[in-house]
């Protein structure tokens, strides 16, 4: 019954395919897979974008949509409805190809990610052997669709924001990188199935998660920080700075395909959300032994909007960092920070089992976060800054 | 130590999360068209025309000098000088404004009308639910609908409203006892 449960869509698909003729069930299994998945994650997506607009609210001692539906759980509809009926504007000297495809690009390449994502025990679309490399070429290949997106325009404030994102998220996919690497040196694998497998193993009841290792943690703090990063959320969503170039490389778009740019953020920022949780919050494995009864997929995707839920609240808190303040951080701070993250997770392989590996590591990290935050905060360019002008 | 006002932000934007939905005093916003906010005194809006007594036409106070016009920065207030002349509070023959128009998708509420106004007959409404069906015609406010009584400029604006009375009230009086003087003077010369 149990593992009934777990495997419920894996049976049900299986169910489906049995009624076609066995030739095409390979082709037909992997079609309603990826049809699960593009329905699906926009649905998500609408969820959250209510959730979040109500999670902001009350951050900020508001309300939040109520009005339409109970508790305003309509609005993503409305919202829909609204962007679909919406003209449809090019501007006279985009280019108008280029225009037409950034969008479709963005969405694409950002689905492509989640087709080495594991949602579940045997709930992934492809089991790549190299899926962890997929999912970070699939994830760069957004830059492109930013940059088409900005430069077809042919508007000041889309160029700049291009600029500012493709920018930004070349800087910060280098950490994102390098702090994955660490768990891919410990695995020893590229495959995200297989770095599940290995987190799902449990000591005492609890599990062998890499966020409860010393050098996992740091990982996982520099990839949530890159991965902020590289979905252009707040503190970091520079290249849509409202308040500074109207909304960033789609200011000219409007409708469906500014619908899709932000299907594409969010997305984006599931699937990131997706390969965080697979690479060190133990993917779809239960976080107490005594919880393996519960369905793998019920635990992917609760630890994913768990992410999504400190995506928000970081975005009600932070304020926009400036562009020299957010490549100081990537290339002074963050990278770093991660290549130590690299030596000291090597260190902890070579250290073997036992509990110095422990404390070796630990303070090692210990030491060299306090002391790069020291030194930048007295360098003035991490710590409060002063406003000469402003006092 | 780096990254404590980053903590000590997000646990007071949780604090904020959790409370508002325990403490609904946390809630800085109403829910605005079955809640409203009281209305505040010093609140401005659009201006408006104020007459006294129970008839609007008879009673304007704006005399048409026209200041308001020429004063209004985006031009919105439309005057036409009326032929003839009737009397006004004071009982003194002025002209009045045969046409008084104020477009208010012009007007960008600046007060400047009611400042340099010296008869005291233009103030700023605080009725702000105005959109129209007709955003030509239904935005072009005449005289008959600018014009109200003096005791809504009450109403709306208690202190300055009883300023201006007291002004007017003593305003009235000397030019009374002016009045009566010159006539005191006319009869002891008889």
């Amino acid at each position: 019954m149990i593992t009934t449960l777990d495997q419920i869509f894996v049976l049900l698909q299986h169910w489906l395919v049995s009624f076609l003729p066995a030739g095409l069930q390979p082709a037909a299994s992997v079609l309603l897979s990826v049809v699960v998945i593009i329905c699906l994650f926009p649905a998500l997506f609408a969820l959250t974008t209510v959730f979040e607009r109500k999670g902001l609210a009350r951050i900020q001692n508001r309300l939040g949509p109520n009005r339409t539906g109970p508790f305003g759980f309509l609005q993503p509809i409305a919202d829909g409805i609204k962007s679909l009926t919406k003209e449809d504007i090019v501007p006279s000297s985009a280019d108008a190809a280029v225009h037409f495809l950034a969008p479709i690009v963005l969405v694409v390449a950002v689905f492509m990610g989640f087709a080495v994502l594991p949602m579940g025990r045997n709930m992934v679309l492809v089991d790549m052997d190299a899926g962890l490399l997929f999912f970070f070429a699939m994830g760069a290949s957004t830059e492109l669709s930013v940059f088409m997106a900005g430069w077809s325009s042919r508007n000041k404030y889309s160029l700049l924001g291009a600029m500012r994102a493709v920018a930004q998220m070349i800087s910060y996919e280098v950490p994102l990188l390098m702090s994955s690497v660490a768990v891919v040196m410990i695995t020893g694998s590229l495959s995200l199935t297989r770095i599940v497998e290995a987190q799902n193993q449990y000591t005492w009841g609890f599990p062998h998660w890499y966020i409860f290792t010393p050098w996992g943690l740091a990982g996982f703090v520099m990839y949530a920080i890159a991965a902020t990063a590289e979905t252009n959320r707040s503190p970091f969503d520079l290249p849509e700075g409202e308040s500074e170039l109207v909304a960033g490389y789609h200011t000219e778009y409007s409708g469906f395909k500014f619908a899709l740019f932000f299907l594409g953020e969010y997305l984006a920022m599931f699937s990131i959300s997706g390969v965080g949780t697979t690479l060190f919050l133990g993917g779809w494995s239960a976080p107490f032994s005594w919880l393996g009864w519960v369905p793998s997929w019920i635990w992917f995707f609760s630890k994913m909007f768990l992410s999504i839920f400190v995506f928000i609240w970081l975005r009600g808190t932070l304020p926009r960092l400036r562009q020299d303040q957010l490549m100081n951080f990537a290339w002074k701070f963050v990278l770093p920070l991660t290549l130590l993250n690299l030596m000291v997770t090597a260190l902890w392989r070579f250290l073997g089992e036992g509990w110095e590996r422990w404390v070796y590591c630990s303070a090692i990290l210990l030491v060299a976060y306090v002391g790069m935050g020291l030194l930048g905060m007295r360098r003035g360019n991490l710590g409060p800054r002063r406003y000469r002008y402003a006092e | 130590m780096l990254g404590e006002g980053i903590l000590k932000g997000l646990a007071e934007t949780a604090r904020n999360f959790f409370l508002s939905y325990v403490s609904p005093e946390r809630l800085t916003t109403v829910e605005y068209p079955e809640q409203r906010i009281a209305p505040i005194e010093a609140a401005r809006v659009f201006p408006f025309l104020v007459y006294d007594g129970a008839d609007w036409a008879a009673g304007l106070r704006c005399v048409s000098c026209q200041i308001c016009e020429k004063e209004c920065p985006p031009k919105c207030i439309y005057i036409e000088k009326s032929k003839d002349k009737k009397p006004d509070a004071l009982g003194k023959p002025q002209f009045y404004p045969a046409r008084f128009d104020i477009d208010i998708s012009v007007c960008m509420s600046c007060q400047i009308c009611v400042e340099v106004c010296p008869f005291e007959a233009i103030k700023m409404d605080t009725v702000y639910e105005l959109s129209t069906t007709d955003r030509f015609g239904g935005l072009l406010l005449d005289r008959k609908q600018l014009a109200k009584p003096n005791a809504y400029y009450h109403e709306i604006h208690a202190t300055e409203a009883a300023k201006v009375d007291a002004r007017l009230a003593a305003e009235k009086a000397k030019a009374d006892a002016k009045a009566n003087a010159a006539a005191a003077a006319a009869t002891g010369g008889v």
